[in-house]
């Protein structure tokens, strides 16, 4: 399976995303460069966390006119699967290629910890290999992950069951101060209307293996592996 | 033209301006009295650390780059190079202490990637008022902020370092930040221009009246004025850097350099000058083909400018092209701004005029060296008295009464040391700093060293920055080798074995002969210290004049020390990790109270004489420590202190889920008063000392190790429970819920911030 990652200037969390597909689950990966239009033959994307363009303006403002956007656009329409991480997931909000926006955590400052996310939905490219209800612990670093959406657009959200992962505590329930940014609905991760696009602000890469203190975030490029064994989950996609 | 007030302005002395006239053969222009001022200034010029910083050791088989480069740099196996430096940025971040802070963090990313190498983790060393003291957490937040802003976005991760609370910095808070990175060894890039007639390259941020005279601010005190001078601070861009990073290691893989030098204090005029003189070249340069971000700048201001974020680079004849296109790829424009030349003179011209011409060796070999006065200070006659009766005395219980402490009670004592901000958790810090990026962090922040793993190989490298201001106020020269055995030690306690220093030295006024004799007898220490540890120093940097209104801080020298570890997997961290482990305590308590944080909290007295250190006795230690990390022998390790063995047991048990510990301590007779024998057992301060855990089958070879090594080592009680209990010469003294403490504990900076929070 080959991973392409997308990388703008001022992403920094490429290399890891490259490691996590590369070194530690053993497939091809390749870096796209945001100024390129080619895919490179990937079979599935993931933008990844960092400071697109230094995100002196919103989160993923800027990234969202890069020449390399709108190749990523006709892949998730052809139902392709894309993970956007932290940054990433910012950038497919800005994009429109998921609904809603981010807005500065509810302290105001960043925050690099573990977090505790619950799994909600399991039929995605990238939450397939877990159960709905299991908790993952991964570490989240974000100064805007304040997910809003507004109230008709929050309800046509969970009605199609697009919330992807939740912030919980570590036994799945939850409560304000396992929120750590303030995201309307505790989400930490959310999928498209097709559910091939999805955007998660925890980093499932900074947990993939036993040196860095878990492995919880190996769900998700596990659910990527077994994803490419099944024939596409959903053929057509659509816009949300 | 140049008058005294002139001069005054450029914080030149008289007779520092003869000696300018005698190199010239005449009286410089403005232009060049601006270079000469920043060049000569303390800052860039080291003239009063200078004869002193001579006499550090430098040298061993595992350095491949000793001090004078950007950076220092050790051999760490498999043909890679660690290459890491500290520096302080101390003025601007009381002026500014966002973009102090933020520049700080730019500034020392640069010299590591301009030595070649691909940065990796972040430390800092800071220091602040008492918390509770007006405009304190403003300086804090503003530090912290910028730190992070900076680091976060730039995607090197912070992964330790030390925060310090003491009135003495509240006028003059320090900033020191420590930055490594990893490189082939092979692939070291120095800062040399040489090559007659080869192009010289301008890159990044272009050039702004921001920072003029930054470097001379820093060689000055500060007064109420100070406040008017934050257009000499700069204003960072980490995404300028990101892509300047990016580019600069793109270009150096292609072998198309001569040589690179990043533009921190004192900027082109720094650059040039030293990439010239390091070469035994000159360098010419038009300041009109400098790319500038404001209209009408003079070759003055161009030349002195601190704009972050810019680069200096020589390309080899005929690959100019490739270079220009590499840094066109990551939307930078590379300005041939000049070139090299054979005269060993820095030539500034504009628009093909001479404004500026001075001998480099004028510039750096030249400048002034002082062999300042030195007394030993007055005060130290008086604070080094330290009468553990008076302690105890009815007098001093009366008021330490009316205070709400009972020195009786050590469940208070602990619980009071524990939410001091110097011990208590640092987590309301660092969790606003990227620590997991770039997935290397095998050791968070606040469990330890900071330890990251080398992809690509079975190896870790551990790091720690500490220093001791309190310690080096009562003894210059035993806080500095405390410093430096503090931080081996704390790399030696997650396995690692230490490898070589670099140290940020924060003083006063070193024309004043007490801060001078300060000075001296720390760099003593040090150089004491790392010969008997083998942590050679490779570089560093030295911050003087840090006073305000004629107050001087705590002199504190600052040292980070980095260490190998064969075997990622095998890192040992501070926490206990099951119940029914054996706790063993390496080393002895002497129960030494001098210029304790135990002092300070509960008497509010700074006095006494430090921890004594037997460099013998910590090698061994040190050793130790390695030898059965590496055998998997530790299932933690962490060293005593600030709140000495209570503090540290305690600490073992916080972040855990919650497992409790028993242990007992030997209540030595240091005291004819058993209240301040208990406390002096409990929280004295003796060097040297390591409180480890083991399953309890390894606890036999543990002992028999610890004899070979000739290290003190005793079985002083088992982890479990969820209470902590310590008792003393036979006595329970202490017997608190771990919850309890762990919440003063964790709640110790948190709570002055929960009602901006809300």
């Amino acid at each position: 399976m080959r991973f392409g990652i997308v990388v703008f200037p001022g992403s920094n969390c490429d290399e890891d995303a490259f490691h996590a597909a590369k070194t530690v689950f053993g497939q091809d990966a390749e870096y796209l460069w945001h100024k390129d239009a080619d895919l490179k033959g990937a079979d599935v994307l993931i933008l990844p966390g960092g400071f697109a363009h230094g995100d002196y303006l919103r989160t993923g403002a800027m990234a969202r006119f890069s020449p390399i956007m709108a190749s990523v656009r006709a892949f998730a329409e052809r139902g392709g699967p894309v993970l956007g991480i932290c940054n990433g997931f910012q950038i497919l909000l800005e994009s429109g290629l998921l609904p809603g926006a981010m807005l500065r955590n509810k302290g105001l400052k960043y925050r690099c910890e573990h977090v505790h996310v619950r799994v909600e939905q399991t039929d995605t490219p990238f939450t397939s290999a877990a159960s709905v209800g299991r908790v993952l612990r991964i570490p989240i670093g974000h100064g805007e992950g304040n997910y809003f959406a507004p109230p008709d657009m929050l309800q046509a959200i969970e009605a199609n069951r697009q919330v992807v992962l939740r912030y919980t505590d570590a036994q799945g329930r939850i409560d304000e101060a396992s929120n750590p940014n303030g995201s309307v609905n505790a989400i930490a991760g959310l999928c498209n209307a097709a559910r091939n696009v999805v955007g998660m602000m925890p980093h499932p890469e900074r947990a993939c293996e036993p040196l860095l203190g878990g492995v919880d975030g190996c769900a998700i490029f596990e659910s990527i592996l077994r994803g490419a064994e099944i024939p596409a989950l959903h053929a057509v996609g659509r816009s949300v | 033209m140049i008058d005294p007030q002139v001069l005054e302005r450029h914080g030149l002395k008289p007779d520092e301006y003869e000696r300018i006239v005698q190199f010239m053969g005449r009286e410089p222009n403005l232009t060049e009295l601006g270079i000469f001022s920043v060049m000569w200034s303390e800052h860039c010029s080291y003239k009063s650390s200078r004869v002193h910083l001579k006499t550090l050791p430098t040298e061993g088989p595992q350095v491949l780059q000793g001090p004078g480069e950007n950076a220092g740099a050790v051999d760490i196996g498999d043909g890679l190079a660690a290459v890491f430096k500290i520096e302080s940025h101390n003025h601007p971040s009381f002026i500014e202490p966002y973009q102090g802070a933020a520049t700080g963090v730019g500034g020392i990313i640069r010299d590591i990637f301009t030595m070649g190498a691909r940065p990796i983790a972040l430390l800092n060393s800071l220091r602040f008022g008492a918390l509770d003291a007006p405009g304190t957490r403003r300086i804090l937040e503003g530090v912290v902020a910028g730190i992070a802003g900076y680091g976060n976005s730039i995607g090197i991760p912070t992964v330790g370092g030390e925060i310090v609370f003491e009135p003495s910095y509240a006028g003059n808070p320090l900033v020191n930040v420590f930055c490594l990175g990893i490189a082939r060894a092979s692939d070291i890039i120095k800062g040399v221009a040489s090559g007659v007639g080869n192009s010289v390259y301008y890159v990044g941020a272009k050039t702004g009246r921001d920072g003029i005279h930054g470097a001379t601010m820093a060689s000055a005190e500060f007064d109420e004025k100070s406040a008017e001078k934050r257009p000499a601070v700069q204003v960072g861009d980490p995404f300028m850097e990101k892509l300047l990073l990016e580019a600069c290691l793109e270009v150096m893989q292609t072998d198309a350099l001569v040589g690179i030098q990043d533009m921190g204090a004192a900027g082109l005029t720094c650059s040039t000058t030293e990439m010239g003189s390091r070469g035994g070249a000159g360098v010419e340069i038009d300041v009109a083909l400098v790319p500038q971000r404001e209209t009408g700048m003079t070759p003055y201001e161009i030349m002195l400018s601190e704009s972050q974020e810019r680069m200096l680079l020589v390309a080899k004849p005929g690959r100019e092209a490739e270079v220009e296109r590499i840094f066109e790829k990551w939307d930078l424009h590379a300005v041939r701004i000049g070139h090299v030349t054979s005269d060993g003179l820095l030539r500034v011209k504009e628009r093909g005029t001479t404004v500026a011409e001075i001998p480099n060796r004028a510039l750096t070999d030249e400048a002034p060296v002082y062999r300042r006065p030195m007394t030993e200070p007055e005060y130290l006659r008086e604070v080094r008295t330290l009468d553990l009766d008076d302690l105890a005395s009815p007098e001093r219980l009366a008021l330490l009464g009316a205070r709400g402490f009972q020195p009786s009670d050590q469940n208070h004592a602990l619980l009071a040391l524990l939410a001091s901000p110097t011990i208590g958790s640092k987590r309301w810090v660092y969790r606003q700093y990227d620590h997991m990026v770039r997935t290397n962090t095998i050791n968070l922040p606040g469990f330890g060293a900071g330890v990251v793993r080398i992809k690509g190989t079975d190896r870790a490298l551990a790091m720690s920055v500490d220093g001791n201001g309190r310690y080096c106020y009562l003894d210059p020269c035993r806080g500095a080798m405390l410093a430096v055995a503090e931080a081996a030690r704390n790399v030696a306690c997650s396995g690692a074995r230490p490898l070589a220093a670099t140290n940020c030295l924060n003083f006063g006024n070193p024309e004043r002969p007490a801060i001078m004799w300060q000075f001296a007898k720390a760099v003593e220490g040090i150089g004491a210290a790392c010969r008997a540890l083998d942590v050679p120093i490779t570089g560093g940097n030295v911050s003087l004049y840090n006073e305000t209104d004629g107050n001087a801080i705590f002199p504190t020298p600052t040292i980070g020390v980095v260490g190998l570890l064969e075997h990622a997997d095998r890192v040992v961290g501070r926490r206990f990790q099951e119940s029914g482990d054996a706790i063993i305590l390496l080393g002895e308590g002497r129960g030494e109270l001098g210029g304790s944080e135990y002092l300070k909290v509960a008497h509010e007295l700074v006095r006494g004489v430090p921890p004594a250190l037997d460099l013998e006795a910590e090698r061994a230690l040190q050793a130790l420590l390695v030898a059965l990390a590496g055998e998997r022998l530790m299932r933690s390790a962490h060293d005593c202190s600030d709140g000495g063995l209570a503090a540290a047991v305690a600490e073992c048990c916080f972040d855990t889920i919650g497992i409790g510990a028993e242990v007992s301590v030997a209540a030595e007779q240091v005291a004819r008063d058993p209240r301040v024998n208990t406390a002096a057992a409990l929280f004295g301060e003796s060097a040297s000392r390591v409180v480890i855990s083991a399953v309890p089958e390894d606890v036999t070879r543990i002992l028999e190790r610890a004899a070979a090594a000739r290290v003190p080592a005793r079985v002083v009680g088992q982890t479990g429970g969820n209470r902590l209990r310590v008792a003393a010469g036979g006595e329970m003294v202490i017997d608190l819920s771990v919850d309890e403490a762990e919440r003063a504990w964790s709640t110790a900076i948190e709570r002055y911030f929960v009602k901006r929070v809300a």
